[in-house]
């Protein structure tokens, strides 16, 4: 399958793409290519112009800024998986990233590509949306930042204007509490059927705050609200009945993979073993 | 077109090419190595598996263009002096392969797998060649090959 013909262009540096994506014509950014390619190869897309921001310096790499960590929009996610500071700050980050698509996919996709598409099924928005990280964006009007509790909006649909460029990530460290991010896929598709990600502080057992978050329990990654309000200084007693109530106020599709009623199911399984691992 | 420079197996081929050429065609059909296969086309066989800056990658979801400047190496690139790899010689040795369509681009992702972690777990090796489908082996025989070279 060969793409429909395009223009391609490599931009030399953030303001370079943003003035390419203003002036062309029907012009995309090409991170790495992997959710990209695929479409343009059964011509879903048919961008006029392609803007190739692999070769842009300083989008690449973790800073450890602290409090929280600066990871740039074209970090692979298989350098994601092995930075030093991403396992020490926020493993969660790691551990997500390593359960992507396979080596080869980790070795292309990057963590920007992953988040700017707005597929339902991904791993990396879910956990972003339980970290509370923000996401700086660049483009004509300047730069912003987008916490990603409003960078995704909709089924492949996000916060970023058609001439902005996320260029980085900041994910706030998680410290001592415990975090995990478990997915339940089909045996020959790697995107989640469901996902959740959970980052839960807690003393002696008793559980200071919880942050719940889900893939593919919608258009959009959501926030598990009535479990993140039943653990609130519940102890880890509390989780097993927490969980049941992980699908409230979702709205999960029902597609080849799974049915909705299916999905409300696994989210709970998969909350209270997400809880507890964080918890042990 | 677009001139676009691949360093393939030490070798150094200037090519124009357009840029909605896929790497896995630039190899085929503008160089002439057949040996990377295209299986399923769509990101999730594993077939086409090359390395690419030393690090392996599926060459069906790669343009040429994105490699300007790579060092690429194919199954082509991996015996030397006329002597095959020693992953060419396990996958051989453990009858790793049947009718050999997905063998060039296993050979190429257990590789890599073994040059990021050089003493793998079983349960390592089958996770990371997910990538890598195999419609004859059973992978049984695979993980035997690969777990004999990371052993030397
Ligand atoms: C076989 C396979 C298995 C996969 N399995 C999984 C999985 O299990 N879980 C999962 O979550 N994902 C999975 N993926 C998707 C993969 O993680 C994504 O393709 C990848 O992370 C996206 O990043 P990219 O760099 O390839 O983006 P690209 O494909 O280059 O771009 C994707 C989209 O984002 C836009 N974009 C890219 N970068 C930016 C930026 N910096 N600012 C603004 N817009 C941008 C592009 O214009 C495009 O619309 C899989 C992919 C494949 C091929
Ligand atoms: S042909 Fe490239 S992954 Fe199947
Ligand atoms: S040997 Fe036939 S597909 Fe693997």
């Amino acid at each position: 399958m060969i793409p429909a013909p395009f223009e391609y262009e490599v931009a030399e540096s953030v303001d370079h793409a943003v003035e390419l994506l203003t002036t062309r014509e029907d012009a995309k950014l090409l991170a790495g290519g992997h959710s990209l390619i695929p479409l343009l190869k059964v011509r879903l897309a048919r961008p006029g112009t392609l803007v190739d921001i692999g070769r842009v310096s300083g989008m690449v790499g973790v800073l450890d800024a602290g409090e929280h960590l600066v990871v740039g929009a074209m970090t692979t996610l298989s350098d994601l998986v092995a930075d030093a500071s991403v396992s020490v700050g926020c493993p969660l980050l790691a551990t997500t990233a390593a359960q992507v698509g396979d080596p080869q996919v980790r070795h292309r996709g990057t963590i920007g590509g992953s988040l700017a598409h707005g597929d339902p099924a991904s791993d990396l928005p879910t956990t972003l949306l339980a970290l509370d990280a923000e996401l700086v964006v660049r483009g004509s009007g300047g730069e912003r930042t987008i916490a990603a509790a409003d960078f995704f909006v909709g089924f492949f649909e996000t916060a970023l204007g058609p001439d902005e460029i996320l260029t980085e990530i900041r994910v706030p460290k998680t410290g001592a509490a415990g975090t995990a991010y478990l997915k339940f896929h089909h045996r020959a598709i790697d995107w989640a059927t469901v996902g959740v990600a959970v980052v839960v502080e807690s003393q002696n057992g008793s559980i200071s705050s919880a942050r719940v978050a889900l893939t593919n329990m919608g258009p959009a990654p959501v926030r598990a609200s009535a479990v993140e309000a039943a653990l609130a200084g519940a102890d880890r007693g509390a989780v097993a009945r927490a969980a049941e109530a992980a699908d409230r106020g979702t709205d999960p599709p029902s597609d080849l993979q799974a049915g909705a009623d299916y999905r409300r199911h696994i989210a709970k399984v998969l909350t209270r073993r997400a809880l507890t691992q964080a918890l042990s | 077109m677009r001139r676009t420079t691949l360093t393939v197996n030490g070798v150094r081929h200037e090519l124009d090419v357009e840029p909605r050429e896929l790497l896995v065609l630039a190899l085929r059909d503008h160089l002439g190595l057949t040996g990377t296969n295209i299986g399923c086309d769509t990101s999730s066989c594993g077939a086409c598996t090359i390395h690419m800056d030393g690090q392996s990658v599926k060459s069906c979801t790669v343009l040429a263009v994105q490699a300007d400047g790579a060092e690429i190496t194919t199954i082509e690139g991996l015996a030397s002096n006329g002597e095959m790899h020693p992953m060419q010689s396990a996958f051989n040795e453990h009858h790793a392969l049947q009718c050999g369509y997905c063998t060039p681009g296993m050979i190429m992702a257990a590789v890599g797998l073994l040059q990021e972690n050089p003493n793998p777990t079983e349960n390592e090796i089958r996770s990371d060649l997910e990538g890598n489908l195999c419609r004859c082996t059973g992978y049984h025989n695979i993980v035997k090959a690969v777990r004999a070279v990371a052993a030397g």
